[in-house]
């Protein structure tokens, strides 16, 4: 497939080839030439907090035991009984001393040590407990909670393949007094059947706010909200940019209409959280200065981190990640971040504002996962026909790259492809 | 459990009850949202918990839907226009509500909870059945028994393949 080209970039053209979403050899190359070389967000450290806490979840598509040690360092293991290969842990989450391999009963400490091995002496002499610890991924490491681990060894650390998307996470982070953000209860666990690579295009590209989710917009402003109406010529009710942010990433950076937890008020929230948001904001303008503040409660901003983890600070916060099942399907988990120290009633008001917009029952997400999957139904049968995805919005056009335009959907494509045209290590 | 009535008020009965729920079903598979809307009280609330936390409060953890009237009413003016696009043209759907029960008898109000399997079908498209249960809270205003609370919540371990809950469910 390496003699076709997937994505061509033209002086005022850029184009994907449809292939890229529907072949299952595509997908192959991706598990290896994407996913295995680059940071995959695994979970948050807020997750698990003492000791012994852990969550079983899918990440880069293997089975992990996401934990804390017996020194409360986070760890993440491979789910695999190093005996003959079933999975450990089969809870979804808990506390545990020791995980027990219900098979043929091997166990396992919280450091991932193997511990109990049913009748070790009929082991041979050379066999040693030592060397069938459970396994870890070469690479594990953080940035401020946010947990990331990657199957290449000689990966570039975590803080430098972040790039430019750090100062956006931190702009997150900013709205906790402590600079603690946690993750709340309750996960949103959902498939799309679209391929993967759609659901990155979704998640910041403001093009599509206007057919898309007009009853979301209807919504808001049968609620209170003021906004200036977009129209055929004004796509959007406020002023937005699209930014690369290097080796992929990249977001949005809008001008705020839709309200903020951290701190802007909209009708939506009702009257009686009014004083509430006003504290919220003036504990953010003592600690920043006013600027700062501004910039962290009077902006959102889609951050998609390369290539599977959405930071959305819109309406609330929302940590989205994905992966692809199979070409045309994907499994999405989405949680919701706040402040470790807000008040319940803070908190409250955090939950209701996410689910105006997000989620598999908000007022709008339901209607992006529609038009994804309308793409793959659309593309499936017709890609070799049709074979090319027009992605040109603000190409050769001076001035700012908005939000409703393309660079930043491009910045995630051209990284894409470099990875995808090199063996590994090469494209880094 | 089951607290006895005050004198004077009418004792609903398990009949009444699942005569609401059979019509409220019918409702929402005919998408006669307005009609729906009748049965609520003024107060009502309408939430689906996120899958692994059906006992969960919506102040402190994420649902999949928590709706206060204002939000339920939104939602049906939402689903009513062409461009709610996910369930536009509408999904078919096919409730059957079953092993209906008076939990609690508190006054004039009543905490139910009935099973329910939805079949929802779109346009070549798989099936999705949404297995689970129902807790409904049924209060009398102004004559009428009415539902002023439901919850769904859904049997499966995270939504998965059934994939949005765009329809009332």
């Amino acid at each position: 497939m390496n003699d076709r080209p997937l994505v061509l970039n033209e002086a005022s053209s850029f184009r994907v080839n449809r292939a890229t979403m529907v072949d299952p050899e595509i997908l192959e190359l991706e598990r290896r030439r994407v996913f295995d070389v680059c940071w995959i967000y695994v979970g948050h450290e807020s997750e698990v907090r003492s000791a012994g806490d852990f969550r079983t979840r899918t990440v880069c598509g293997r089975p992990v035991i996401f934990c804390r040690d017996s020194k409360s360092a986070v760890r993440v293991f491979l789910n695999t009984c190093r005996h003959r290969g079933a999975m450990v842990c089969r809870e979804a989450e808990g506390n545990a001393k020791i995980h027990t391999c219900f098979y043929h009963g091997w166990s396992y400490d919280r450091d991932g040590r193997l511990d109990g091995v049913p009748g070790e002496k009929d082991y041979p002499e050379s066999f040693r407990k030592s060397d069938h610890g459970l396994a870890e991924p070469p690479r594990v490491e953080s940035y401020r909670g946010f947990v990331f681990l990657n199957f290449d060894p000689q990966a570039t650390p975590l803080d430098e393949y972040l790039a430019g998307a750090r100062e956006y996470i931190d702009l997150v982070i900013d709205q906790s007094p402590s600079g603690q953000m946690e993750v709340i209860q309750g996960t949103q666990d959902y498939e799309i059947r679209a391929n993967w690579k759609l659901l990155v295009e979704n998640s910041f590209d403001d093009y599509h706010l206007l057919t898309t989710h007009s009853t979301w917009l209807d919504y808001l402003k049968n609620a209170g909200v003021k906004m200036q109406r977009p129209d055929r010529d004004h796509l959007l009710p406020s002023h937005g940019i699209g930014k690369p942010l290097g080796h992929g990433h990249a977001t949005t950076d809008n001008v705020n209409f839709r309200g903020r937890p951290v701190a802007k008020w909209i009708p939506v929230y009702g009257e009686s959280a009014k004083p509430e948001i006003e504290r919220i904001r003036a504990e953010l303008a003592a600690r920043l200065g006013e600027a700062r503040a501004a910039r962290v409660a009077d902006t959102n901003r889609n951050l998609i981190i390369f290539p599977n983890l959405l930071l959305a600070d819109g309406s609330s916060v929302t940590i989205r990640t994905f992966y692809p099942l199979a070409p045309d399907r994907m499994r999405v988990c989405a949680w919701a971040l706040g402040p470790k120290e807000e008040t319940p009633s803070a908190r409250a008001i955090r939950l209701d504002a996410f689910l105006t917009f997000y989620g598999p029952g908000g007022l709008a997400t339901p209607d992006d996962v529609e038009a994804l999957e309308m793409v793959q139904a659309g593309i499936a049968a017709t890609h070799r026909e049709v074979p090319w995805s027009v992605m040109s919005r603000g190409m050769a056009k001076t001035g700012d790259q908005l939000n409703s335009d393309e660079l930043h959907l491009r910045a995630f494509w051209m990284q894409w492809d470099r990875l995808m045209r090199a063996e590994p290590h090469a494209a880094q | 459990m089951k607290k006895k009535a005050p004198a004077g008020a009418v004792r609903i009965t398990l009949g009444e009850v699942e005569e609401l729920l059979f019509r409220e079903a019918a409702l929402l598979d005919e998408w006669r949202l307005d009609e729906w809307l009748a049965l609520l009280t003024g107060d009502a609330r309408y939430q689906v918990p996120s899958n692994d936390r059906p006992d969960a409060d919506p102040a402190s953890a994420l649902f999949t839907i928590a709706d206060d009237i204002a939000r339920i009413r939104a939602r049906v003016t939402r689903l009513k226009d062409k461009n709610a696009h996910a369930e536009h043209p509408h999904s078919r759907t096919r409730r059957m509500i079953s092993n209906v029960r008076i939990v609690e008898r508190e006054g004039d109000a009543l905490r139910v909870e009935a099973n329910f399997v939805v079949w929802r079908f779109r346009r070549d498209e798989r099936v999705r059945e949404y297995v689970g249960r129902y807790r409904y809270r049924l209060r009398v205003e102004s004559g009428e028994m009415k539902i002023a609370k439901r919850e769904a919540l859904i049997d499966a371990m995270e939504l998965g393949s059934l994939g949005s809950v765009s329809f009332i469910l």
